[in-house]
């Protein structure tokens, strides 16, 4: 079928010249590069606290005993068939009574518009494209700092984004104060992004009280919630007090929007299950929010991937399954919140003036260190520990084989 | 301390069209009718009418699970067994292309994924450019574009007096759109029409494109279900690939490995150089981290291990075959059916000659109608059959339908 052709790199006559000089090399992505960097070190101490991913304390990946089992149950399956634009419906309504309560009011009115996404980051993006179509003058504002790629996201849907205040470094905890200042300056109507529980980066949440204040200033001032929840159940090990701001907003009759993930909580990463829910006024306000969410989907992907979906349903779904990932997750959240300790009082015992206390008030995966970039950048260098630059340790990376030996190359570059 | 409730912001959010093509097989559950006949979506169903899932699938799952292979994130580009898989699949793996290292592949979410990223660049990096695409086309093709931000508009493809080929019309639109263009070409089996350009056709658009500096987008999404064959159907794309054009080629396994739900396929982009595929894979990955962050593994692994397997490969033609074949036996009998029940001599022999899952019958919107509300037998607006819903059985009964709505609606 090949005719003998010019040699491979010349240009057919005509061509127009130049498609590609615009296109340069991108900017190693922050996060994903530190793995890549990771995987390519041969340093036989080499140490991964880069991405979030939990590892368990040999440090490898982990796939969830209640999973390996919803696998077998669906080993064999007979349909392939396209899911619905709006992903598996047993799905959405199992993962919002996740979210919501499963005797919340406004499931039973079915207020709800729900769909199926790609993880927690297609619910954001969901999200964010459907903000500029309905809502194109408004705005979105991100905490400071948060996960870098909220930034991509609302940028690539081209949603007007700014910030407010949400780290203390002097304290290594919450700036409520500047929060609650820089938000009473958002304009009505405004969008704003909040971490449900285990911030990321800084692992800083704010308290039951802080969070009930900006319920109120949120109504006041017609701001409406985002909550990004990529860690119910890992946080805390509890999914009930892990959805606690949630449930505070929900009582205060906010309708709020919530993209979940159980990319973590499930161990289902590369399964790509996550779900975008919106409190509407009424049932037929729900259906026509999730029919216009799926206008946003279909151009996008069509519809959603079957297989990451059948796992989370068929667990949720068996009162043992279920039982058994509460256990299974509550061992996740306790490993690290151990770990933290850990690494805390190894620190103290090697004499560290520095103050460490913020490792274990913060919570979930992440630790925000307080290491500048410099520091990040000697503990790559000179001890192959690898971590993205703003000093967020991953504290799932993080095992009784290593803790000693970062607490002293932490020790190392601070002191 | 609950709070009235506030009028919610999307107060005026009106209820979305239902989708022309999913939202039939809706439609079609619906009815109750025992005649009922979906030739709405194509996915491909056996001769009972029955989904289909691949014995090679469920043999690689279940090596899969016995593996029990970890779930962590795929790079943002998606499985490298993969990456690798699919482009050797596309233009054959001794292709010069690929061993210079000239082609850019990231992992997509099926074809509409993949068209999206490539939509997406195109709007970033070469703004101001038009695609143009056939008209008709796969009607999600414009909400793509649109969504991405890229202008389009139409050449035309289908001639409604011939049931086929516009070729004409066809050059003469891709003529006349501005030097370097973006042109949409469907690989093979042509969606929603059936209607594929002979090779010399190919050779002849080959020609337009070269002469006007346009550029090549395939959508490829049923390599191997056309004709049967892999490489046959991926001949248009390795025709222009030995021309030397940069291209872009979306690919989809939902059809040809039956992985439907797990959205699996790739964008490729075919370059001059290893250096420029590099830094073009590097400004893909930056299009899909704020999409989707990174592609989903399950049906990746699927794909990687049937191609990566000799075994599974073989066993994977052959259901390939059999699929294509069952199809172009339908055609047949469809084909005789209309024969022997319409005396008027109209030339119902399109229908062997389109190719593929579909069939453009040539009904208008209200004989499509007629179709459904009178037959019972469910297809998109456009005139658009899938053949994949057909069986022999129902051959008669759908030629019955056809007849009626051709003759008896205006």
């Amino acid at each position: 079928m090949s005719t003998a052709a010019a040699p491979a790199s010349s240009v057919p006559a005509g061509a127009r010249s130049g498609w590609w000089e615009a296109v340069q090399p991108a900017a190693r992505d922050p996060i994903l590069g530190v793995t890549e960097a990771f995987l390519a070190d041969s340093d036989p101490k080499k140490v991964n606290v880069g991405v979030g991913a939990y590892r368990n304390d040999e440090g490898k990946p982990v796939v969830l005993e209640c999973v390996r089992k919803a696998e077998q149950i669906i080993a064999g399956k007979q349909n392939m068939e396209y899911l619905p634009m709006g992903g598996l419906v047993k799905f959405n309504d199992l993962s919002v009574k996740l979210a919501y309560g499963d005797t919340a009011p406004v499931l039973e009115e079915k207020r709800v518009a729900a769909v199926q996404t790609l993880s927690g980051t297609g619910a954001c993006r969901l999200f964010a494209d459907f903000q500029k179509r309905f809502k194109p003058d408004s705005r979105i504002y991100i905490p400071v700092p948060t996960w870098a790629n909220h930034h991509n996201i609302w940028r690539d849907a081209r949603v007007e984004a700014h910030t407010f205040r949400y780290y203390k470094p002097s304290t290594r905890g919450l700036d409520f104060e500047g929060l609650m200042e820089d938000l009473k300056k958002a304009p009505e109507g405004s969008f704003v992004l909040l971490h449900a529980c285990a911030h990321n980066p800084t692992g800083v949440d704010p308290t039951a009280d802080q969070w009930k204040e900006m319920s109120q200033l949120f109504k006041s001032n017609r701001l409406f919630p985002f909550f990004d929840m990529a860690y119910q159940g890992f946080a805390s090990g509890d999914t009930v007090r892990d959805a606690q701001a949630i449930r505070i907003f929900m009582e205060d009759g906010h309708q709020l929007a919530c993209a979940q993930s159980f990319a973590k909580n499930m161990g289902l990463y590369g399964q790509r299950v996550g779900c975008l829910s919106v409190v509407c006024d009424n049932s037929q306000q729900a259906v026509n929010v999730k029919s216009q969410l799926q206008q946003i989907a279909r151009p996008m992907y069509s519809n959603p991937p079957l297989h990451g979906a059948q796992i989370v349903t068929t667990v949720l779904s068996d009162p043992e399954l279920k039982e058994q990932w509460y256990k299974e997750v509550k061992v996740m959240a306790d490993r690290i919140i151990g770990m933290r300790e850990a690494l805390k009082s190894n620190l103290e015992k090697l004499g560290s003036s520095l103050p460490w206390k913020h490792i274990t008030e913060q919570i979930g995966m992440f630790c925000y260190s307080g290491l500048t970039e410099d520091q990040v950048d000697r503990l790559t260098k000179e001890f192959h520990i690898y971590m993205t630059r703003n000093g967020r340790i991953s504290m799932a990376g993080v095992t009784t084989g290593n803790v000693e030996y970062l607490a002293n190359a932490i020790h190392e570059v601070t002191k | 301390m609950a709070v009235a409730v506030d009028v919610s912001r999307f107060e005026n959010v009106s209820m979305a069209p239902p989708d022309p093509i999913l939202g039939v097989s809706e439609a079609f559950k619906a009815d109750t009718d025992a005649t009922k006949l979906n030739l709405g979506v194509g996915a491909y169903r056996t001769e009972d009418l029955q989904p289909y899932v691949l014995k090679v699938v469920n043999k690689a799952e279940q090596l899969m699970l016995e593996r029990g292979e970890n779930k962590e994130y795929l790079p943002i580009e998606g499985l490298a067994a993969f990456n690798k898989a699919t482009a050797e699949l596309l233009l054959g793996a001794d292709n010069p292309v690929i061993k210079n290292g000239q082609i850019a592949t990231v992992q997509g979410l099926s074809g509409t994924g993949s068209l999206r990223l490539g939509a997406a660049f195109i709007a970033r990096y070469f703004p101001g450019v038009k695609v143009l695409i056939s008209s008709p086309t796969w009607g999600n093709h414009k909400n793509i574009l649109s969504d991405a931000g890229v202008p389009w508009s139409e050449y035309r493809y289908f001639d409604p007096q011939t049931v086929g080929l516009d070729f004409k019309g066809m050059i003469e639109d891709i003529k006349a759109a501005p030097n370097g263009s973006v042109i949409l070409l469907h690989g093979c089996a042509h969606n929603p029409t059936g209607i594929d350009p002979t090779p010399e056709q190919w050779e002849a658009i080959a020609d337009v494109l070269e002469e006007k500096g346009h550029m090549p987008f395939f959508d490829v999404a049923y390599q191997g279900f056309a004709s049967g064959s892999l490489d046959d159907d991926a001949s248009s794309v390795r025709k222009f690939a030995s021309r030397g054009f940069e291209m872009f080629v979306a690919q989809s396994y939902s059809k040809n490995l039956g992985l439907y739900a797990e959205r699996i396929g790739a964008i490729n982009v075919i370059l001059p150089t290893a250096d420029l595929a590099a830094r073009v894979k590097s400004q893909l990955k930056r299009l899909a981290r704020p999409m989707y962050s990174n592609p989903p593994v399950h049906g990746a692994r699927i794909v990687a291990n049937v191609v990566g397997d000799s075994v599974l490969f073989d066993e994977w033609r052959a259901e390939m075959q059999m699929m294509a074949g069952r199809i172009k036996g339908v055609r047949q009998k469809l084909y005789e059916a209309l024969l022997s029940k319409d005396k008027s001599g109209k030339d119902w022999s399109f229908i062997l000659k389109q190719i593929g899952m579909f069939s453009f019958t040539g009904l208008t919107k209200s004989q499509s109608d007629n179709m459904t509300d009178k037959w019972h037998v469910y297809m998109t607006k456009d005139g658009r059959i899938s053949l994949a819903g057909l069986n022999l059985a129902k051959c008669d009964y759908l030629a019955d339908a056809i007849i009626d709505s051709y003759y008896n609606v205006k």
